[in-house]
C-alpha cells in the first residue's frame, strides 16, 4: 500500500498540469469514505476481503507488467533493429515446435498460479454464515430500502435516498464534498461485526456496492442473494447502485456508517424511539387538510420519481396523475391500484405503506394540481380495502379502457 | 465506390459475355457481385461508425463536467445504449463482413460468393434495421435505454423504442446468419484447386471460424430478445419472477451469445493482422498451424466462459471458480497469437507504412486490453470492478484498439487493390498517430475511474472523478475528429492518386495480389492453380 500512496502523490502532482480539469476551479478535496481526488487505485481497504482483493490486484498488475515489459521489449527492439531502412535482410524461419510449446506452457503455468491465488478469496467471499447482523437491502427505482432482519437492531426499517440538493446537480449551487454519494438515511452498522446483506429488488435489477468493503452484489427482483462484510474501521463508506436500473440509475447512492459497538447500540435505541413516535395514533381523527399536508410528504418521498412533482408524469412511461380519471373517480379504484400495483408495469404495490400514509397520499393526489374531488380518503377506507380478495383487487385496479 | 467500375476491364482477359457492372443506382440495389456488396458493407459500416461516434461524443460531452449539463438522464441512457448497439451491430460486424466479401473470393481464387443473390439480400436487410434503430430515437419515449445488453426486466419497462430495437436486432441477426452461411459455403466449396485448408490465408481461416460462431450464437440472441418481446406484450413471464420466471436467466442466454460475440468481433481482426505483419516484415507468418489451432481453441473456449460477465449476480462458488479458470485459459491461445506476430517481425526487414503502423499499434494496445481482461477474469477483482469504468476501459481497448485498428490496418493494406490507387501515406500516418494518441487519452484514465469505483452508465458523478473525465472527454473529441482524416484518405484514394500495379506491397502474398488493381469486376472466372 505504500507504493500506491506514492503513486497517488506523483499523480496528484502531475495531472493538474495536464488536465483540462473542469472541477479544478472549485478546489475539490477527497471524499471521506468515497473516492479521493484523481484516485488511481482501488480504495484503501476497510475489510479483510477488500485487502485480499487489493493485494490480488497488485500481484496481477505486477505479473502483467513484467510480461508486458518482456514482450514489448522484444517487439520494440525488433521494430527498431530489424528495419529495411537499416539494411536488415529478412530471415526465413517460420516455425519452431519447441518455441511454440514453450510459449504455450509458460503462460499456462502463469495463469494457473494466478487462479490458485484467487481461489481462497472467492471461497471466503461466498461464506456468509454466522453473521452477527442481517440486513435486507431492497433496490427500488430509485432508492434503497433497508430492513434489519436479524441481530441487534432487528425491526429497524427505512428508505435511503440521494440527499444531494437538485440545485447542486443543475449547477445552480456549488457542489458539496459528498456530491452524489450522500443519502438522507445511512445504513448504520457496528465495527468489527460480521454483517450479512441480503439483496433483492422491487422492480428491476440493481446492485449494492461499497468499494472500500470489496462488496458488490446484484439485487434481483423476486430473488434474494447475499453477501457480507466486516468493517475494521469506524467511519462512513460510500458507494452507489452499480447496475443500470433506468433513468435515475446514477442517483441512488449507498452510504454505510460504521460505528463503535456502543454508538451502534445508542443508534438502535434512538431508532426504536423514533419509530414508536412515528407510528400514527390509531384513534386520531384526521381532517382533510391534515391528510393533504401529510400526503404531500408521502408523495414527495414515494411517488415523485415517476409521476413528477407536477403530477404530469413523463408519458408514455409514467402516466400523469393530474387529470387522470382513475385518480378522480370512485375512491376504490385508486385505492386498489396502490394496494395491488399494476402487474407488469413499473407501478408496484405500495401496501407496505401504513393506512394513514396511503389515505394521505390519495387525498393529496385527489385534491392537487387540477384534481378537485374535495373529499378525503380516510385511513379506515384503506383498512377496509385491505380485506378485499385478489379478484376484487385485480378488477378494481385494472387500467381504465 | 466507383473504383470497381472496371473501365479498363474490357481490355484484358475474358472476352465472352458481359462483365462490366450496370450503371446508376440500380447497380447497387440489384448487385450480386461480391466486390460491390463488399463496398456497400464497408460504406454502411462507416456511416454507422460515424453515427455511433456522434452518440459517444454526446456521452462524453455530458461527462466532461460533474452535474447535469446537456441531457436528461433518460436521454443519456439512450445515448449509451444506442452507441453500443450501433457500434457492435452496425459498425464493427458489418465492416468485417465487408472485408470478407471483398477478400475471401479473391484470396481463395473463387469467382464470387457461393450464394450471390442471398449475399445481396444479407446486405440490404441491414438498411431497414439501421433505419429502425435511428427512427427509435423519435418515437414517444425515445430509443431503448436499457443498455446494449438489454437486461430484463429493465428492457420490459421500455417504450416503443425497445420494440423497434428488438426488430432491428432480429433483422441484423438474420443478415449475419445468411452472411455466415455464405462464407462457410464459399470457403469450404470454392477454393481453387490445390488450396488445401492448411494452405488457406489466415483471414479466411479466422472468418471460417467466426462464421461458425455466428451461426451458433445469433439464434440464441434472437431467442433472448424474442422472450423479452413476449414478456413485454404477450403476458409471458420468462424473466419475471412474479410469473415464475427469472431475470438472471436472461443474462445467461444473452451472454451465451454475448461472449462468443466478442470473439466474432476480434477473430477476423486477428486474420487481418496476420496478413499485414508478414507483408511489412517481408517474412512469412510465424507458426501458421499454431495460429489456426489457437484461433480454434479461442472459439471453442468462448462457449464456456459466458458467466464471467455475471460474477455479481450471485452464483455458487463452484460456478465462480469454473468460469474464472475457463476464462483465464483463453489468455493462453491469445498469448500464442501475440507471440507469433512478434516472432514474425523478429529478424524481418520491416517498413512502417500505415497498415503496419496500425498493426503494430493493434498488437501493443490490444495486448493491454488483454491484460486488463485477465485481471477482470479474477473473480474477486471482477466483483470489485464489474460495471465500473474499468470494464469500459477494458473493452474499448480490445474493441477500438483491437477490432477497429485492425479494420483500419486492413483498409490501408487493401485499398490499393480496391481502388487501384495508392492512398495518401502522409495523411494515413497522421490518422494513425492521432488515433492512437487520442485513443489512449480517452480510455487510459478510465482504468483509474473504475478502480476508484465510478460506475458505468451514469450521467453525473462525484466531483473527485472530474479531472479524469475531463481528460477522457477531450481525448474523445480528438479521436472523433481524427476519423475524418480517414474519410479524406479514402475519398482521395477513390478519386485518384498514384496508380498501382498488381502487387503494390513488396512483401504481400496471396492470390488477391495476382489480379490487376483495381480488381476487375469479375475475377478468377477460371480458377487459378495453387501449388
Ligand atoms: C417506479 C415508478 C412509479 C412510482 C414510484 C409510482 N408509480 Fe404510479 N404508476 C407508474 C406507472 C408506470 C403507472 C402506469 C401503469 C399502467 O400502465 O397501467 C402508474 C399508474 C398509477 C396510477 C393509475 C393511473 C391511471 O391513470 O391509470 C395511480 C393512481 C398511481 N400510479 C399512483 C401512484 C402513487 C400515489 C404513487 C406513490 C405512492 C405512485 N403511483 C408511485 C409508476 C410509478
Ligand atoms: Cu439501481
Amino acid at each position: 500500500m505504500g507504493v500506491a500512496k506514492w503513486i497517488n502523490k506523483v499523480a496528484a502532482a502531475a495531472v493538474p498540469a495536464l488536465g483540462a480539469g473542469a472541477a479544478l476551479a472549485q478546489a475539490v478535496v477527497d471524499m471521506p469514505g468515497g473516492p479521493a481526488v484523481r484516485q488511481l487505485n482501488l480504495p484503501p481497504p476497510v475489510t479483510g476481503i477488500a485487502s485480499q482483493i487489493y493485494d490480488l490486484h497488485f500481484v496481477m498488475l505486477g505479473i502483467c507488467a513484467v510480461i508486458f515489459v518482456a514482450v514489448f521489449g522484444v517487439m520494440f527492439y525488433s521494430v527498431f533493429a530489424h528495419r529495411k531502412s537499416k539494411g536488415h535482410k529478412p530471415a526465413d524461419f517460420h516455425e519452431s515446435t519447441a518455441v511454440e510449446i514453450a510459449w504455450t506452457v509458460v503462460p499456462m503455468i502463469i495463469v494457473i498460479v494466478m487462479a490458485a491465488l484467487a481461489t481462497k478469496t472467492v471461497l471466503a467471499m461466498k461464506d456468509t454464515s454466522n453473521a452477527d447482523i442481517t440486513i435486507k437491502a431492497t433496490g427500488y427505482q430509485w432508492k434503497w430500502g433497508y430492513d434489519y432482519v436479524k441481530g441487534e437492531g432487528e425491526g429497524i426499517s427505512f428508505f435511503s435516498s440521494l440527499s444531494t440538493p437538485r440545485e447542486q446537480i443543475e449547477g445552480k449551487a456549488p457542489k458539496g464534498v459528498n456530491y452524489m454519494l450522500e443519502v438522507d438515511n445511512e445504513v448504520v452498522v457496528p465495527v468489527g461485526r460480521k454483517i450479512r446483506i441480503l439483496t433483492t429488488a422491487q422492480d428491476v435489477i440493481h446492485a449494492w456496492m461499497i468499494p472500500a468493503f470489496g462488496v458488490k452484489q446484484d439485487a434481483i427482483p423476486g430473488f434474494i442473494r447475499d453477501t457480507w462484510f466486516k468493517a475494521e474501521k469506524v467511519g462512513v463508506y460510500r458507494g452507489q447502485c452499480a447496475e443500470l436500473c433506468g433513468k435515475e440509475h446514477g442517483f441512488m447512492p449507498i452510504v454505510v456508517n460504521v460505528k463503535t459497538e456502543a454508538d451502534y447500540t445508542k443508534w438502535v435505541e434512538e431508532q426504536k424511539k423514533l419509530m414508536a413516535a412515528k407510528m400514527d395514533d390509531p384513534n386520531k381523527q384526521w381532517t382533510q387538510a391534515e391528510l393533504i399536508a401529510r400526503g404531500e410528504k408521502v408523495y414527495a418521498a414515494t411517488c415523485v420519481a415517476c409521476h413528477q412533482a407536477s403530477g404530469k408524469g413523463t408519458p408514455p412511461a409514467f402516466p400523469p396523475l393530474d387529470g387522470a380519471k382513475v385518480v378522480q373517480g370512485p375512491k376504490d379504484n385508486p385505492i386498489a391500484v396502490l394496494l395491488n400495483g399494476r402487474q407488469g408495469t413499473a407501478m408496484a404495490s405500495f401496501k407496505s405503506l401504513s393506512d394513514v400514509e396511503l389515505a394521505a397520499v390519495l387525498t393529496y393526489t385527489r385534491n392537487s394540481w387540477g384534481n378537485k374531488t374535495g373529499d378525503a380518503v380516510m385511513p379506515a377506507d384503506i383498512k377496509a380495502a385491505k380485506a378485499w380478495d385478489a379478484a376484487k383487487l385485480n378488477q378494481l385496479s385494472a387500467k381504465a379502457q | 465506390m466507383s473504383a470497381v467500375l472496371d473501365q479498363h476491364g474490357h481490355s484484358h482477359g475474358h472476352d465472352d459475355h458481359h462483365h462490366g457492372p450496370p450503371s446508376g443506382l440500380m447497380r447497387w440495389v440489384m448487385t450480386t457481385n461480391h466486390k460491390d456488396i463488399g463496398t456497400l458493407y464497408l460504406w454502411f459500416s462507416f456511416i454507422m461508425f460515424l453515427t455511433g461516434g456522434v452518440l459517444a461524443l454526446g456521452i462524453r460531452m455530458e461527462l466532461f463536467q460533474p452535474g447535469l449539463q446537456y441531457w436528461n438522464p433518460e436521454f443519456f441512457n439512450q445515448l449509451t445504449t444506442m452507441h453500443g448497439l450501433i457500434m457492435v451491430f452496425g459498425a464493427i460486424m458489418p465492416a468485417f463482413v465487408g472485408f470478407a466479401n471483398w477478400l475471401i473470393p479473391l484470396q481463395i481464387g473463387a469467382p464470387d460468393m457461393a450464394f450471390a443473390r442471398m449475399n445481396n439480400w444479407s446486405f440490404w436487410l441491414l438498411v431497414p434495421a439501421a433505419m429502425l434503430l435511428v427512427i427509435s430515437f423519435f418515437v414517444p419515449g425515445g430509443a431503448t435505454a436499457a443498455g446494449w445488453t438489454l437486461y430484463a426486466p429493465l428492457s420490459t419497462q421500455m417504450g416503443l423504442g425497445m420494440d423497434l430495437g428488438i426488430f432491428a436486432m432480429h433483422i441484423m441477426g438474420a443478415s449475419s446468419i445468411m452472411g455466415s452461411i455464405n462464407i462457410v459455403t464459399t470457403i469450404l466449396n470454392m477454393r481453387a484447386p490445390g488450396m488445401t485448408l492448411m494452405k488457406m490465408p489466415m483471414f479466411c481461416w479466422t472468418w471460417l471460424i467466426t462464421a461458425y460462431l455466428l451461426i451458433a450464437v445469433m439464434p440464441v440472441l434472437a431467442g433472448a430478445i424474442t422472450m423479452v418481446l413476449t414478456d413485454r406484450h404477450f403476458g409471458t413471464s420468462f424473466f419475471n419472477a412474479a410469473g415464475g420466471g427469472d431475470p438472471v436467466m436472461y443474462q445467461h442466454i444473452f451472454w451465451f451469445f454475448g461472449h462468443p460475440e466478442v470473439y466474432i468481433m476480434i477473430l477476423p481482426a486477428f486474420g487481418i493482422i496476420s496478413h499485414v505483419v508478414p507483408a511489412f516484415a517481408r517474412k512469412q507468418l510465424f507458426g501458421y498451424a499454431s495460429m489456426v489451432y489457437a484461433t480454434s481453441s479461442i472459439a471453442i473456449l468462448s462457449f464456456i466462459v459466458w458467466a464471467h460477465h455475471m460474477f455479481t449476480t450471485g452464483m455458487p462458488a463452484s460456478g465462480q471458480l469454473f468460469f474464472m479458470y475457463a476464462t483465464m485459459l483463453i489468455a493462453v491461445p491469445t498469448g500464442v497469437k501475440v507471440f507469433n506476430w512478434i516472432a514474425t517481425m523478429w529478424k524481418g526487414s520491416m517498413t512502417f507504412e500505415t497498415p503496419m503502423l496500425f498493426a503494430v499499434g493493434f498488437i501493443f494496445v490490444f495486448t493491454m486490453g488483454g491484460f486488463t481482461g485477465l485481471i477482470c477474469a479474477v473473480t474477486p477483482i471482477d466483483i470489485q470492478i464489474q460495471d465500473t469504468y474499468y470494464v469500459v476501459a477494458h473493452f474499448h481497448y480490445v474493441l477500438v484498439a483491437g477490432s477497429l485498428f485492425a479494420l483500419f490496418s486492413g483498409t490501408y493494406y487493401w485499398i490499393p487493390k480496391w481502388t487501384g490507387h495508392m492512398y495518401d501515406e502522409g495523411l494515413g500516418k497522421l490518422h494513425f498517430w492521432a488515433s492512437i494518441i487520442f485513443f489512449n487519452i480517452t480510455f487510459f484514465p478510465m482504468h483509474f475511474l473504475g478502480l476508484a469505483g465510478m460506475p458505468r452508465r451514469i450521467p453525473d458523478y462525484a466531483t473527485q472523478f472530474a479531472d479524469f473525465n475531463a481528460i477522457a472527454s477531450v481525448g474523445a473529441f480528438g479521436f472523433g475528429l481524427s476519423q475524418l482524416i480517414f474519410l479524406v484518405v479514402v475519398l482521395k484514394a477513390i478519386k485518384g492518386g498514384a496508380k498501382v500495379g498488381d502487387k503494390p506491397w513488396e512483401g504481400a502474398e496471396g492470390l488477391e495480389w495476382t489480379v490487376p488493381s483495381p480488381a476487375p469486376y469479375h475475377t478468377f472466372e477460371t480458377a487459378p492453380q495453387v501449388k
